[in-house]
């Protein structure tokens, strides 16, 4: 079976985000001046090819924690989307 | 006798050949190391250099760590050879678990291209750079040189004295001012615990010919070649 993953990888709340904030300080500019946090991340859609979708969560996970995500600096949101098609 | 010194080539390394003829101009032989070859050539010393190995997809040196050649470049580092990554080379030594940290976009958000100094720290570790303060004046050309610990992990790092480069003043005050990137504690290089890895965002390759500007790539390439020659000896029990 497919199964569909969303990987959300974004910088540990602890580090400041030069990309967030740069969003941040942009946005009152805009007109928007009560947005009191921005951070930035990455959006990675997998789909991967297993049994079932247990396995296929636990391989997605190894792979945030060896490659996807730096853990030093990030951290990972895992969240099957779907069963994808065929 | 010449150190041996390999010069690892990623798809997408921009300073090997500058780091290459460094090498020959401070007195080494460089040997040319291919990313797909799992093997070190039987150097003396390794350097990863600069550039943007594989397009510094998904995180710079994320790619790269998982090339063949890394595996070989491990081997060495945990059997006590010397280890010199410059630039994207240091972003590969912290993605590969082989120096701690990590590094992030600079805190401008913009790519630097300019000279800065750097001061030589921790002078009494193990296979320090100097046995004394030294100033040296280098070139960063990064986007992502801004180097970030956990707060344990930095503490580690500064309690067991990893750090080798912090940027400062000309004068070689400390000064956020000239921490060109907001790396934390103002770091410009760490070391392993052994002191055989030395990962550094200033370019030493750049700044070896006086015929073309400040030469304090001299005090490293010097580190390496001493550091990597006291280790060869000792490995022979020479």
């Amino acid at each position: 079976m497919r199964f569909r993953f969303d990987v959300l990888v974004s910088l540990k709340d602890g580090l400041l985000d030069p990309q967030g904030k740069a969003v941040q300080q942009a946005l009152p500019v805009l007109g928007w001046d009560n947005v009191t946090d921005v951070r930035v991340g990455k959006y990675i859609d997998l789909v991967v090819d297993a049994d079932d979708s247990g396995i296929a969560l636990d391989q997605v996970r190894d792979m945030a924690d060896r490659f996807l995500a730096n853990p030093v600096i990030e951290e990972v949101q895992i969240e099957l989307r779907k069963e994808a098609s065929g | 006798m010449k150190p041996r010194v390999a010069v690892v080539t990623f798809p997408g390394s921009l300073d090997d050949a500058d780091a290459m003829r460094a090498v020959t101009l401070m007195g080494g032989e460089p040997v040319s190391a291919w990313h797909a070859d799992g093997d070190v050539l039987d150097a003396d010393a390794v350097v990863l250099p600069g550039g943007f190995s594989y397009g510094d997809y998904l995180r710079a040196g994320a790619i790269a760590r998982f090339a063949p050649v890394m595996d070989a470049v491990s081997a060495f580092a945990r059997a006590g050879g010397f280890v010199l990554g410059i630039c994207n080379g240091f972003q590969i030594l912290c993605e590969a678990g082989l120096l701690p940290g990590a590094l992030i976009r600079n805190r401008s958000l913009t790519f630097l291209c300019r000279w800065i100094h750097v001061r030589t720290e921790n002078p009494s570790a193990r296979f320090s750079i100097s046995s004394g303060r030294e100033i040296l004046q280098l070139p960063i050309k990064h986007g992502e040189g801004q180097f970030v610990a956990s707060p344990d992990a930095l503490d580690r790092i500064e309690g067991d004295g990893l750090v080798a480069l912090r940027y400062c003043a000309p004068d070689g005050t400390l000064d956020d001012r000239y921490n060109p990137n907001g790396s934390l504690h103002g770091i410009a290089a760490v070391r392993s615990p052994e002191g055989n890895v030395l990962g550094m965002m200033p370019h030493p390759e750049h700044a070896v010919d006086p015929d073309l500007g400040p030469t304090g790539g001299h005090q490293i390439f010097q580190w390496l070649f001493s550091s990597a020659g006291v280790a060869m000896l000792a490995a022979t029990g020479a």
